[in-house]
């Protein structure tokens, strides 16, 4: 982990942030990333264990955040302890960098570090998530950071820590696959579409945080870095580069992804993650990149959708902008599916 | 002929009471063994020492494995202990929710043993789990339920096919009719004992009832105060007791 070795070596006060006119220098009022360096020590240890068994769940001594749990508590404090003054950080929130979540999280490194931040996939060095992967493929020295509300994918089927620290253990992970059978027995087909179960280097069973199933193929053998934060739960996991990410499935049900019978409106994508959204007063519904990085850079390649004058405008507004209602129906369908398998 | 289990000297105290008092017995594959007493006799935690769930303090227990190898099942480590009672044991609990996933439906709680020795072929799986419905006289529609809406007995028996479905060699049961109605019970021992017939099982059977023990049990084992006071071929046993406690046991049965 190089941006690791470089935080730790590093004597910040020296080392002035980048010169961005937009992006307030490190608040010398907080230490550099906001936690101490004992912290962030504590946490690289685990990140490393967490590295060394790929999908295991290493306990971690969660620190109290400026922001309360389910706000991503968990990966602010991985991003806080990998980060260094020469990372590009990215934020971003179901695809978009400019939700409420997102920018938040992003002004709050800003202040505490001055490091630069960019909406480019391309550009970062270090992507904090909730709910998606970025489209453009990432590459060996990157890290990615999810934030994680529930980290233990045998919570549904066994309430007691110490029994799924068993099931873990001994890897008796048979019962996972009654999760799908209920599914299919219910639905003709699995219907889990968001935190679909993974199995790392075919060992630990782990979840994929709330992303959806769609970008669970991205995490198989990815070159870059990929750490889970759990705040509430105080867990940490990890995904080192060039691992075996297998979704679970049945031989006469194989995983698969969703799909989209329509294209991006603006961009004309019909291979990415699609979000539907309202775009004027008459309810007329579209569907757009969830990732906005990924839709402005085809626009700018010169690639377009079939949406046309106001509608195509008020999309493009929209870009990123998520707080449409699109997202909220989103989180509320995956909080369903956590009832529903509760 | 080797036997499937062999119990030597097994002790096991709660503080200073004994519970277990150097117990030691064979039991030969295709026997159906009972083991009777009054509540805190020691059965129950007998039985738990037999089926891996409870290590003794001392003696030994070896189990001879499908593949001929004889193992002590406390020198195992607990993965492959556990790995052991999943892949060639069962244990029915008293009370169905022990042995079920309520909030799982019947097919799910059948299949589930299936998937966790492997099995990933869905249609394989319901296929399998609906024919144990019907073998535990529960009708296969009913296979999307959950087992809160079935009955107690239902529950039983639902345990029972989940316990069955991956064609244990020896099944461990503690006290399977004891919630029941009458009626009830009288159906589902009619039931294992149909089953334990037709599959050839070994089993431990755990019950202070005498008339679930003469029903299944090929041979019985009379405990008392963490004891062995009288153990032989279940009618000899029960027609013709030899110990006092026994006498007492059995005549106690005749009066009510
Ligand atoms: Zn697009």
């Amino acid at each position: 982990m190089n941006a690791e070795t470089q935080n730790s070596a590093r004597d910040h006060t020296n080392n002035p942030a980048p010169d961005h006119t937009n992006d307030p220098a490190h608040d010398p009022g907080y230490n550099f990333a906001y936690l101490d360096e004992q912290t962030k020590r504590m946490i690289r240890r685990g990140l490393l264990k967490a590295l060394a068994i790929p999908g295991y769940q290493v306990p971690f001594g969660s620190r109290e955040m400026p922001l309360p749990y389910g706000w991503g508590t968990g990966g602010i404090q991985v991003t806080a302890s990998v980060i260094g003054a020469d990372d590009t950080l990215k934020v971003i929130d179901q695809g978009a960098d400019d939700t409420t979540n997102a920018v938040s999280i992003r002004k709050f490194f800003r202040r505490v570090t001055g490091v630069k931040t960019t909406e480019k996939t391309a550009e970062a060095t270090v992507i904090q998530t909730r709910h998606r992967i970025p489209e453009a493929p990432l590459r060996e020295g990157q890290i990615l950071v999810y934030q994680v509300p529930i980290p233990e994918p045998l919570r549904w089927l066994e309430r007691r820590e110490s029994e799924s620290r068993k099931m873990h253990a001994y890897a008796e992970y048979g019962a996972m696959h009654v999760q799908l059978y209920e599914s299919i027995a219910r639905f003709g087909r699995i219907t889990t579409t968001y935190d679909y179960p993974v199995k790392v280097a075919d060992r630990y069973l782990m979840s994929p945080s709330p992303t959806p199933k769609f970008d669970n193929p991205k995490m198989h053998m990815n070159p870059a870095i990929q750490l889970f934060g759990a705040g509430r739960e105080k867990r940490l996991y990890a995904v080192p580069p060039y691992t075996r990410v297998e979704s679970l499935a049945f031989e006469d049900h194989p995983f698969e992804v969703q799909e989209w019978d329509d294209a991006c409106a603006l961009c004309g994508d019909d291979k990415s993650f699609l979000d539907e959204v309202v775009v004027d007063d008459a309810g007329t519904r579209m569907f757009m990149c969830s990732d906005s990085d990924h839709c402005r850079d085809r626009r700018a390649a010169g690639h377009r959708g079939g949406a046309e004058g106001a509608a195509a405008e008020a999309l493009a507004a929209m870009t990123g902008g998520t707080d449409d209602g699109s997202n909220k129906d989103r989180a509320e369908d995956w909080a369903k599916d956590r009832e529903a398998a509760q | 002929m080797t036997p499937l289990l062999s119990v030597d000297a097994v002790t096991f105290r709660y503080g200073k009471t004994l519970a277990c008092d150097r117990i030691g017995f064979d039991l030969h594959p295709g026997e159906v063994l009972g083991i009777v007493g009054e509540s805190g006799s020691g059965k129950t935690t007998l039985l738990n020492c037999l089926a891996g769930r409870l290590q003794p303090d001392s003696g030994t227990i070896r189990y001879t494995r499908a593949n001929g190898e004889a193992v002590d099942i406390y020198r195992l480590g607990e993965a492959e202990r556990r790995f052991l009672a999943r892949t060639e044991w069962g244990f029915v609990h008293q009370t169905p929710r022990d042995g079920l996933r309520m909030g799982v439906t019947a097919g799910g709680n059948v299949g589930e043993p299936l998937m966790a020795v492997g099995n990933r072929h869905y249609e394989n799986i319901r296929h399998e789990a609906a024919s144990w419905l019907t073998k535990v006289e529960i009708d296969a529609d009913r296979i999307d339920d959950r087992p809160t809406t079935f009955s107690g007995g239902m529950q039983q028996r639902l345990q029972i096919a989940r316990n069955l479905v991956t064609g244990p060699r020896l099944v461990f049961m503690d006290e399977p009719t004891g919630g029941l109605d009458v009626s009830v019970q009288a159906r589902l021992l009619d039931l294992v004992r149909g089953l334990v017939r037709d599959l050839n099982l070994s089993a431990i059977l755990v019950t202070h009832d005498l008339a679930v023990a003469r029903l299944l049990a090929d041979r019985l084992m009379v405990m008392r105060r963490g004891r062995v006071v009288e153990h032989g071929l279940t009618d000899q046993v029960l027609d013709d007791p030899h110990d006092a406690y026994t006498q007492l046991l059995v005549s106690s049965v005749l009066q009510t």
